[in-house]
């Protein structure tokens, strides 16, 4: 079952660059949330924060509370840890190009000393189903590689990858962005499914998307949250007129 | 500023829309008109003004639809091209009305005049006032100006109901005057009808505006105050 | 209009036969050399190839017949040795400077120290070892050979990984990351064997430079004429004997030069080709 999560006063930095600025918000558990904003508001370093990733840049710092469930993220746990809780996609689908299918979903079990065949099996084939990629390649697992599939495809197996370790929470940056209109649609109603099991936390520059698929919805912008409300109030009538100007795409 | 093309084709979909509210308002006044002064080529000119009315509807509808499934219009646009889309209806439907009365007007030319207790002229002033204000309110975008056309139904509801008691009096007093009675009536009706769509439209500006939507705000009676939905906003 | 546009069309043409020409003759210039020295090998050594010379030892002056039995395990065992210690050595220096030690003073003075290695003439080399391996020891060595080998093959294995592990895309390791994966852990199951095919071919050019080497195993392994295959005693070498006996002036000794040169050439090649061979059944068919 997924978690909440709740931050509060969150600051972070690139070296001297104020990326995040006292962020407050309350991710709710087992809902899709959306961020979107213009490039570079920091709605992916907000995101990073949540599995400090961040902190895998040098001259990244952070302030401010996180907290998944009850765990205090920057206090209570190290950043490997935290990871296994909080699962991540990236843009880009980025499988493991040395590893076959099965091998790609099992890394992050294998990696962290798993290692019974039968357990291992059955996440792979799980992991596989949630994600909606079973059918398509049950019969080749082990003899294609990651590299071998279409990037829809591909994009799925790091679903199923990030889903394998069993997280709470599963963050996705900008999943669809790199991916046509076909493949988008499955990843949209694979969220809707996820959601029952998973919190997820979805960073967007896809409006429609957003709006298809969370129930809650942040605007960024400059490194501030500027309004966090349930999607249909954001995208029919929104608060902030900054808001609105950029989802009429008034902007400048 | 982005998006000028879209701008543009906002702009156009409001001034098509304005064209249809001239049309209307000129086709209430010359129903009117032809109530005062019983010219039936008045008439005609309405049963005319009725089909570009409807060709512009169509038009119009057309052109909201292109612009949701292209632009994917959110926020404030998406709630103009909404409105849009209703008061286009509702200005077609005061176009119904005004010919409504102008087919009454032909009846009531076979008859014989008579002196019956409404002020027909003054219900129609106070109607297509209404209408024009909250055109007007529409182009101004003033949500102040089409709430307060909203009270003014009150009293053409009034009138309404006060012709419809003495009309059924003098039909029951006055059998011989049933045919005026009953014709006056209607257009009394009518009028009631095209206030009821000037409401309506003004429902739609606020709603466009702010918004917020206020329909049938006498029948829903759940309080003024506005739910929080629970949502944060940041300066 | 029409015939100039047929005239600049028919200079196009011309121009790009022209350039292929150009890129035709510069490979056959560049490989004809190569081909070249392989055949007059092949001519000179060919005839002096029989089971003597890969199972016998050299014969004493004036004796018909003997071969480089020796010299061939000799410069195998050299290369072994060598091997162990530039290979392992070099991987984590790679290994340490692309990802461990981005940036850091540290990771630029081993990288600097690395390329001035690289640049140190190999006769240095053989008298460095010669003085801190051999006088020490008192004698010449199969192991101060290997050292000097092994010390030779780290710049080539350590800047060679180091390139590869940069060219993993940083997606791959952020991909390990975020799965909880300790970054030790990511760093050796999945960016090192990513980028293994070229860390392999990294080994491999070191291996064949050094395979060649003759200087500096003057110093250190000074060559034996018997089959000594103990790492404490003076060891033969392919190269060594190839210079020892290209220098004599016996024609017998002539002859096996010549044989030792395609010989060592041969067993280069075999051998980077084995391993390519045994590393590509390794790797997934489809992964681009």
């Amino acid at each position: 079952m997924g978690v909440g999560i709740e931050v509060k006063d969150l600051n972070a930095w690139y070296g001297a660059n104020h990326a995040l600025q006292d962020i407050n918000l309350n991710i709710p558990a087992n809902h899709a949330t959306a961020l979107i904003g213009p490039s570079g508001c920091g709605k992916s370093t907000f995101v990073r924060c949540l599995n400090r990733m961040h902190e895998t840049n040098p001259i990244a710092r952070v302030t401010g509370t996180v907290l998944i469930g009850d765990l205090d993220i920057y206090k209570d746990c190290k950043p490997v840890e935290i990871r296994r809780r909080v699962g991540m996609v990236f843009q880009r689908p980025n499988p493991f190009p040395t590893m076959s299918i099965y091998d790609n979903v099992a890394a992050g079990l294998k990696l962290n000393g798993y290692s019974s065949r039968h357990v291992l099996d059955e996440i792979v084939e799980r992991s596989l189903k949630n994600s909606a990629l079973w059918d398509e390649v049950k019969d080749n697992l082990k003899k294609e590689s990651g590299a071998s599939l279409s990037g829809g495809q591909q994009q799925r197996l790091c679903i199923a990858r990030a889903l394998a370790v069993d997280p709470e929470v599963l963050l996705m940056d900008e999943p669809a962005s790199a991916l046509d209109p076909v493949s988008t649609s499955k990843i949209e109603d694979l969220i809707f499914q996820l959601k029952a099991q998973y919190t997820i936390v979805i960073v967007t520059h896809n409006m429609q998307q957003a709006a298809r698929v969370a129930e809650k919805t942040g605007f960024f912008l400059n490194g501030r949250m500027v309004e966090f409300d349930s999607t249909d109030k954001i995208f029919t009538n929104p608060g902030d007129k900054r808001t609105e100007d950029y989802i009429t795409g008034r902007f400048g | 500023m982005t998006r000028i093309r879209f701008q543009q084709s906002l702009e156009n979909l409001k001034e098509r829309l304005l064209v249809m509210a001239g049309l209307t308002e000129q086709a209430v006044q010359r129903a009117i008109e032809a109530y005062r002064e019983r010219d039936l080529s008045i008439c005609e000119q309405v049963s005319r003004g009725e089909i570009d009315i409807n060709l512009l509807e169509r038009e119009i509808d057309q052109a909201a639809l292109d612009l949701l499934a292209m632009e994917q219009p959110m926020a404030g646009d998406l709630r103009f091209i909404l409105s849009v889309i209703k008061i286009n209806a509702e200005l077609e439907r005061v176009g119904n009305a005004a010919k409504s009365i102008s087919e009454r007007v032909r009846h009531m030319e076979r008859m014989a005049v008579a002196e019956l207790p409404v002020n027909i002229p003054r219900m129609a002033t106070l109607a297509s006032e209404m209408v024009r204000k909250s055109l007007q309110a529409f182009i101004e975008a003033d949500a102040e100006s089409a709430r307060s056309v909203l009270t003014m139904d009150d009293a053409v509801d009034a009138m309404n109901k006060a012709a419809f008691k003495s009309l059924v009096k003098v039909m029951e007093e006055q059998s011989h005057l049933a045919p005026q009675a009953l014709n006056a009536l209607m257009i009394s009706r009518s009028l009631e009808r095209v206030a009821d769509l000037a409401t309506n439209i003004a429902e739609d500006v606020i709603f466009w505006v702010e918004g917020d939507d206020v329909r049938h705000h006498k029948s829903l009676n759940f309080g003024t105050e506005q739910q929080d939905k629970g949502g944060t906003t940041a300066s | 209009m029409r015939t100039e546009h047929k005239l600049r069309a028919r200079i196009r043409a011309l121009s790009d036969g022209a350039a292929t020409g150009l890129a035709v003759l510069s490979t056959v210039l560049v490989v004809t050399p190569l081909v070249a020295i392989f055949v007059y090998l092949v001519y000179k050594g060919a005839s002096s190839l029989n089971l003597d010379f890969f199972t016998q030892v050299p014969k004493p002056v004036g004796e018909a017949g003997g071969g480089m039995a020796n010299a061939i395990v000799g410069s195998a065992i050299l290369l072994g040795v060598g091997s162990l210690i530039g290979v392992p050595m070099g991987i984590s220096g790679g290994i340490y400077l692309a990802e461990f030690g981005r940036g850091t003073k540290l990771a630029n003075a081993v990288r600097f120290t690395a390329d001035v290695l690289n640049g140190v003439p190999s006769i240095v080399m053989g008298i460095a070892i010669y003085s801190l391996i051999v006088v020490p020891q008192g004698h010449f060595s199969a192991f101060s050979g290997g050292v000097v080998l092994g010390i030779m093959m780290i710049p080539t294995v350590c800047r060679t990984t180091e390139e590869m592990l940069l060219m993993v895309p940083n997606a791959v390791r952020e991909a390990a990351l975020a799965l909880g994966v300790p970054n030790w852990r990511s760093v050796l199951a999945i960016t090192v064997k990513t980028a293994s095919p070229g860390i392999i071919t990294g080994c491999m050019l070191a291996f064949a430079r050094v395979a060649g080497e003759t200087a500096p195993l003057i110093f250190t392994a000074f060559g034996n004429v018997g089959r000594s295959v103990k790492l404490s005693e003076p060891i033969a070498a392919l190269p060594l004997q190839i210079y020892v006996y290209a220098l004599s002036p016996y024609d017998d000794w002539h002859r096996l030069a010549w044989a030792g040169s395609l010989v060592l050439i041969v067993l280069i090649v075999l051998a980077v080709s084995l391993v390519r061979y045994v590393t590509s059944r390794g790797v997934l068919k489809g992964a681009s």
